[in-house]
């Protein structure tokens, strides 16, 4: 299980070498997917993976004319496995392009080998803001967003709505730090106060403490970084010690993304904002979200759209150096100048590698995240800490 | 922090340790009598949590529904799975190493995370209060308390002295305590020690199935549940003194307070307090409060 082969490019290899004489067949290019197959985030690494592929589809099954080679490691999302793991890619299978991944402990890992080795990473969606923060670097790009981004687009907007003395709380670890960060970065330039930041080891779901805390404290809303289990369970407990009814809640939008069904009616009408929302509406967006059901039979998600931009991401690149992967400069220049064409709208990459992109609003209605505007347009990553020009 | 805060803030550690003790009342009593170390008990807690979800549906079609119908169809699974698991694997460990327990209860935890993937999936699922406990009751001015968490927390006082009565009291509990302390002695005086501990250990895992059960209206259900509450329980069965139901009550609500306290005045080391706990617990008293047998 732990990596597999897929070789049906075997087949195209043969008829390329038969009609050799003929044209000079490129060799396909090897395509490192290092995912979680197994484990609580198991069902994003199949929406990246699938959203990847579809395009690829879409393309024939080539990028910048090249056959696609996959080589895939199941992560685990486990930190401590993950340089072994993506040794495997790089080193055994010698991989031209590293596609990972959803934990951000993992992610920084495979950073660092990439880093340390020249091979082309894209990370499609840990928000770790140091992979294009101090660890950027020319061959590493994201196509999905970083943490002070998710919570940056949220505090001024909550300022807008009235709200003057906030309570933050999330989990104590990188990505609640950082998505906390950036929310009072904004927050506190429009003029609000956060009155107290609450937190809680991860992933700690004993929430009931803080929860009376915060009715001691009656601020004007709350603002949270939870995800999965945890964001089920607060969104619940919050509702159910009644504070729902007067301080109102608001999220980075993991809070109701792939939760909505556990949390029912507890969610009803929570603002979250994120780089994607379920119908956006746009030509774009349908076109994929048709597509994509009609390949996988599963509504996409915005972990979906991360994939099939890291796939559009590569196309971008390889378009720029005529398929030849090892022009890495040229490369890199080619996408940086890019216009990724993403269903959540288009987007450019920032000098540290990190998607310019707009944040929508999404409010729960019923068991979706409907779009309620634009949060903030053309936001991009600080980049702190990266040296890149 | 006001008074009503304070009264507050007791009641949900109050509240938090009740249900631990739950959890880790099985855990104890499985170690402590038995002498095999479970780290498979997060995953019976586990267990339980996604029968109350997805047993519900079942006993609402084919037995009419009702909430304590489905925790007694839990238990009497529970009780089953843990008669076989005994059978099957556990009576070969109680005189092995604690190495060998270790290794081969921690097996178990990735068979069921791996069982409980292939038949539910990964999803996290919510369950809902049963129609009669959904309601609240206000506690100061913005604040409501759900009635189902008080409700949890007497089903836990119930529990706690039924077990008390159950050991101190009866026939059965006499043969534990006995069979815990001197297994041979028991064995020659003509009781069969292989079936009471199939009894103890099928009791210990309805303890932890029943409390995964009563939990998931306010736990919601999702995968890697049991490792959590695994960790605590073990600093619960070791301040209590292995083997001692009255130590791990004990031992929760001393958890309970520090926990819940630890995150309000001192949240920057709200995640090591417990473990600080049991530190100065054991430098005081190396075989926890009440060291059985």
């Amino acid at each position: 299980m732990k990596s597999m082969f897929k070789l049906h490019a075997t087949a195209l290899l043969t008829a390329g070498a038969l009609a050799l004489p003929a044209f000079a067949q490129q060799a396909p290019l090897k395509v490192g997917l290092m995912l979680p197959a197994t484990g609580t985030f198991a069902a994003l690494g199949t929406a990246i993976e699938n959203g990847f592929k579809l395009y690829v589809t879409e393309q024939g099954g080539k990028l910048g004319g090249r056959d696609i080679q996959y080589f895939k490691v199941d992560d685990e999302s486990e930190p401590s496995k993950a340089t072994d793991n993506v040794n495997k890619l790089i080193k055994r299978d010698n991989v031209d392009v590293l596609i990972g991944t959803v934990h951000s402990g993992v992610a920084m890992a495979m950073a660092k080998a990439a880093k340390d080795s020249g091979t082309l990473l894209i990370v499609p969606n840990a928000g770790a803001d140091a992979v294009t923060g101090p660890m950027c670097a020319p061959n590493i790009f994201r196509s999905s967003f970083s943490n002070w981004q998710q919570g940056y687009a949220m505090g001024d907007w909550v300022h807008k709505r009235g709200h003057k003395n906030v309570v933050t709380i999330a989990w104590k670890y990188a990505a609640g730090d950082e998505t906390i960060a950036g929310f009072k970065d904004s927050f506190q330039k429009a003029g609000g106060k956060v009155v107290k930041e609450l937190s809680l080891p991860f992933p700690n779901v004993e929430f009931q403490a803080l929860l009376t805390e915060i009715a001691a404290l009656k601020p004007d809303a709350v603002y949270t970084f939870f995800a999965g289990g945890g964001a089920v369970k607060f969104v619940k407990d919050y509702a159910a010690a009644g504070l729902k009814k007067s301080i109102p809640l608001y999220g980075a939008g993991f809070l109701t993304d792939g939760t909505l069904e556990a949390q029912g009616t507890d969610a009803e009408g929570i603002h979250t904002t994120l780089h994607y929302a379920d119908g956006l509406g746009t030509a774009r967006d349908n076109a994929f979200r048709v597509a994509y059901v009609r390949t996988y039979r599963l509504p996409p998600d915005v972990y979906a759209v991360q994939g099939y931009d890291a796939a559009q991401m590569l196309a971008a690149g390889l378009a720029g150096t005529k398929g030849d992967i090892s022009r890495k400069a040229d490369f890199s220049a080619a996408l940086r100048k890019a216009k990724i064409d993403s269903p959540r709208g288009t987007f450019t990459l920032s000098k540290n590698h990190n998607p310019v992109q707009d944040f929508y609003v999404r409010q729960v209605v019923g068991k979706e995240n409907k779009p309620a505007g634009v949060a903030i347009k053309a936001l991009a990553d600080p980049g702190r800490g990266c040296s890149m020009q | 922090m006001t008074t009503a805060t304070f009264l507050i803030q007791y009641l949900n550690a109050l509240q938090y340790g009740l249900l631990l003790f739950l959890v880790a009342s099985g855990l104890t009593l499985i170690f402590g009598i038995m002498g095999v170390i479970n780290l498979a008990h997060g995953s019976f807690y586990m267990t339980g949590a996604y029968m109350a979800y997805a047993l519900a549906p079942w006993v609402e079609g084919h037995l009419g529904g009702g909430f304590f119908v489905t925790l007694a169809v839990g238990v009497i699974l529970a009780v089953a799975l843990g008669y076989v698991l005994e059978w099957a694997f556990f009576s070969y460990l109680h005189e092995r190493e604690h190495l060998q327990q270790v290794l081969m209860t921690y097996g178990l935890i990735l068979v069921f995370e791996e069982l409980r993937s292939l038949i539910v999936g990964d999803d996290v699922h919510g369950v809902k209060a049963p129609e009669w406990l959904a309601g609240s009751i206000p506690l100061g001015d913005v604040m409501t308390y759900p009635v189902y968490r008080l409700f949890m927390s007497g089903v836990c006082i119930v529990l706690a002295l039924a077990m008390y009565w159950l050991f101190r009291h009866t026939r059965l509990g006499m043969r534990i305590r006995a069979g815990s302390t001197n297994r041979e002695m028991v064995q020659n005086l003509g009781i069969d020690v292989s079936r009471l501990y199939r009894v103890v250990f099928a009791g210990g895992v309805a303890l932890a199935v029943f409390a995964g059960m009563l939990a998931a209206p306010v736990s919601s259900v999702y995968p890697g549940m049991g490792n959590q509450v695994l960790i605590v329980c073990f600093v619960v069965v070791v301040i209590g003194g292995i083997g001692s139901i009255r130590g791990a009550l004990l031992a929760s609500l001393l958890i309970g307070v520090v926990d819940t306290f630890g995150k309000v005045l001192l949240p920057q080391a709200a995640g090591v307090l417990v473990y600080v706990l049991m530190a100065l617990i054991l430098l005081w008293k190396p075989g926890g409060l009440f060291k059985a047998g």
